[in-house]
């Protein structure tokens, strides 16, 4: 657990994809935020608002057209271990056993198979695997397997922990689960998260911070600090929704973003 | 045309038997019988295996039936076997009349009984008794007038069969044949044929078994059937391993790079449709017959699906795969060999399936063309000696091996790459 001071830094960030016919589109225009180290951030928006070519770009996949992203103060060019990545779904070996899945990372940097052993045992018992380990990954329900792509992420001790939906593919139940497995490995770890999502809710209960962003161009709308996060790491998530604040909030960002997707519609025709 | 009306009479008996006696009664258990709603519904649709047993028995059934097999309790009628006569009317130069008979002996094809003796009663008139020999399916000849007194001369002639008159090119229908009249005033008489095949067109099923276990004792033309098998086998195995062994890197090449990409894609899109067999006069042109120009040809027939079904299988790679894989610190070497190749597994082995039920397809037409030792060779030497059985033979070998390498493929992907289709 690295507990040094790294920071994440996106300095004016934009990004512009040319279209076959001529026309250009900005995806993101002139995006700049920090983040220290440790730091849960949650970033919402309608479809079409760059969130997602924002996470490919601080993960290094994409290069933006104009800016930088600074981490530890190195600019990142391209992807690494110190920034780890949880998909949506379809990114696990299936080929390889849950514990192959994650120690992949670390085998992959040569640590001796014991080393490996052990930190796999270790990492499956934090996310509720430990008795899955020689499974194949098809035998796992879509919820066991975003904790072995958990698992697998955090095998590399990254600095930054990226999620593109991590849930997005889960059931309501399954859902509210993982959220709180990802609330008790944020607060354990120390990690910086940055976790992208389409729901209201989860923005609201896995954010420290809440960052809104509105499309054409893409851009951060308004940034929240909220408290529900802290609060959900020792209390059940449930009880966290029945606070006053909590919807009075998840009213202001839905009615926000219904506004958002209104204009979208009306611009189209 | 009558096999064919026979063959759906019976498949509509048995449908209409089968719901007739079983009715809805055994498939009450299970969540299929359940469904009220099952036309439309695919996963409802399971085969009938009483359908495939009474299927398969049922060709066998018109096989024997038509071939007048032991296996087959019922047959059609055969072809006319046995003694039987007619009666001709010769007139002579003096436009005298007189009968005799003509004794016929029909045999089956392949035996001799021997002809019929002649009875040397009433030979009163001037018309001599006749006998002749002829197998079944064929006719035979009979000049009656070389042995009349006077046949020789102008204005003999046969005026009549059986008290039937006839005229030259005309034919009279007698017992058990019909009995033709050839321009020049001979007579020809053709047996009843019955409905059965003959066995130069179809052998009976047994026959083929009997000649099955011949050949392989004995070997056709002196080489084993396990040599003739053996050589078809080793042909596709080296063609295929060769075909492989090039087209997959040039696969993984396409999808990986540009400039393989850009430089084989027409040529693979081109040879993609060409069918291996309108290869083979080229590749006899420039490889000859023997067996470099086989495994030429195979090499040639794998090389495209396997180049293709490479390519796939890199493309088919999930993109979150290889970005996690970078994320997780792997270097592109390792992105290969951990990442893109196990996951083009699926796509490499049913390519290898369809390539090899290619390649099986493309050695035989390979053999018929030119071959000395193989399973399309076998077969075409077979068929120009009329050997029918062997033929059928040879194709049921055929179809059996071939099906055999597809049931092997399967469970080698089974095991190989049991995540398949499970991603």
């Amino acid at each position: 657990m690295s507990m040094d001071q790294s920071s994440l830094r996106i300095d004016n960030v934009s990004m512009t994809f040319s279209l076959p016919g001529g026309n250009s589109i900005e995806a993101l225009k002139d995006v700049s935020l920090g983040l220290s180290a440790g730091e849960l951030l949650s970033v919402l928006g309608p479809s079409g608002c760059g969130k997602t070519t924002l996470l490919n770009i601080i993960a290094g996949f994409l290069a933006p057209t104009a800016g930088k992203i600074v981490l530890n103060s190195h600019e990142v060019t391209g992807p690494d271990p110190e920034r780890g990545m949880v998909f949506q779904r379809g990114a696990l070996f299936e080929w390889m056993s849950v514990r192959k899945n994650v120690g992949f990372g670390p085998a992959m940097k040569g640590v001796p198979a014991k080393e490996i052993r052990s930190r796999v045992d270790e990492l499956l018992e934090i996310v509720g695997l430990h008795e899955f380990g020689d499974k194949a990954i098809y035998e796992l329900s879509g919820g066991m397997q975003q904790r072995v792509a958990l698992a697998r992420c955090l095998a590399n001790d990254p600095d930054v922990i990226l999620m593109d939906e991590p849930l997005g593919a889960l059931d309501a139940l399954t859902r509210e689960k993982m959220q709180s497995l990802i609330l008790k490995i944020w607060k354990n770890t120390g990690k910086t998260v940055i976790l992208i999502t389409h729901s209201v809710e989860e923005a609201l209960l896995l954010g420290q911070r809440l960052l809104v962003m509105a499309p054409r161009p893409g851009r951060i709308h308004k940034e929240y600090k909220l408290p529900f996060a802290e609060m959900g790491v020792n209390t059940d998530l449930r009880d966290v929704k029945k606070h006053p604040d909590y919807g009075k909030k998840r009213e202001e960002i839905l009615s926000m973003i219904w506004e958002m997707e209104e204009e979208i519609m009306g611009r189209k025709e | 045309m009558i096999v064919l009306m026979i063959y759906v009479a019976i498949f509509v008996l048995a449908y209409i038997a089968y719901h007739f006696i079983v009715g809805k009664s055994v498939s009450n258990l299970g969540f299929n019988a359940r469904k009220t709603v099952t036309f439309g519904d695919e996963s409802a649709v399971t085969p009938n295996r009483s359908a495939s047993v009474i299927s398969i028995i049922s060709i066998f059934v018109i096989w024997g039936a038509f071939t007048g097999s032991q296996i087959s309790p019922i047959h059609v009628p055969g072809p006319f076997i046995g003694d039987t006569s007619f009666l001709y009317t010769a007139t002579n130069a003096q436009n005298q009349t007189s009968d005799a008979k003509v004794f016929i002996r029909v045999s089956r094809v392949g035996e001799d009984a021997g002809i019929p003796e002649t009875s040397d009663e009433s030979q009163n008139g001037f018309a001599r008794d006749d006998a002749l020999k002829v197998a079944a399916w064929r006719s035979g000849l009979i000049r009656v007038q070389k042995n009349d007194e006077g046949g020789k001369e102008e204005g003999y002639r046969v005026t009549a069969i059986n008290g039937h008159p006839i005229a030259p090119l005309q034919s009279v229908g007698v017992e058990d044949g019909v009995v033709n009249m050839t321009a020049k005033g001979s007579l020809s008489f053709v047996p009843y044929k019955g409905w059965q095949m003959e066995p130069i067109w179809l052998p009976a099923p047994e026959a083929i078994v009997t000649r099955l276990f011949e050949i392989i004792q004995d070997g056709y033309q002196g080489v084993a059937l396990s040599e003739n098998i053996g050589w078809s086998l080793f042909r596709v195995i080296v063609g295929f391993a060769l075909g492989s062994l090039v087209g997959i890197p040039l696969g993984y090449a396409m999808g990986l790079n540009n400039w393989f990409r850009g430089w084989f894609d027409p040529i693979v899109e081109f040879m993609r449709p060409i069918p291996p067999l309108a290869l083979i006069p080229l590749v006899i042109i420039w490889f000859g017959i023997w067996e470099q120009g086989k495994i030429s040809l195979l090499f040639l027939a794998a090389l495209w699906i396997m180049t293709i079904s490479a390519r796939a299988g890199v493309s088919g790679v999930n993109i979150s795969k290889v970005h996690a894989a970078y994320s997780l610190g792997a270097s592109k070497l390792q992105i290969l060999l951990h990442v893109i190749i196990p996951n083009s597994l699926p796509e490499i082995f049913t390519g290898a399936r369809v390539a090899m039920g290619v390649c099986w397809g493309t050695v035989v037409a390979a053999e018929l063309v030119a071959a000395e030792k193989g399973a399309g060779k076998m077969i075409i030497a077979a068929s120009k000696f009329q050997q029918t059985d062997i033929v059928i033979m040879g194709i049921i070998l055929i179809g059996i091996i071939g099906f055999g390498i597809d049931i092997l493929m399967r469970m080698a992907e089974k095991v190989l790459v049991p995540w398949k289709g499970k991603g």
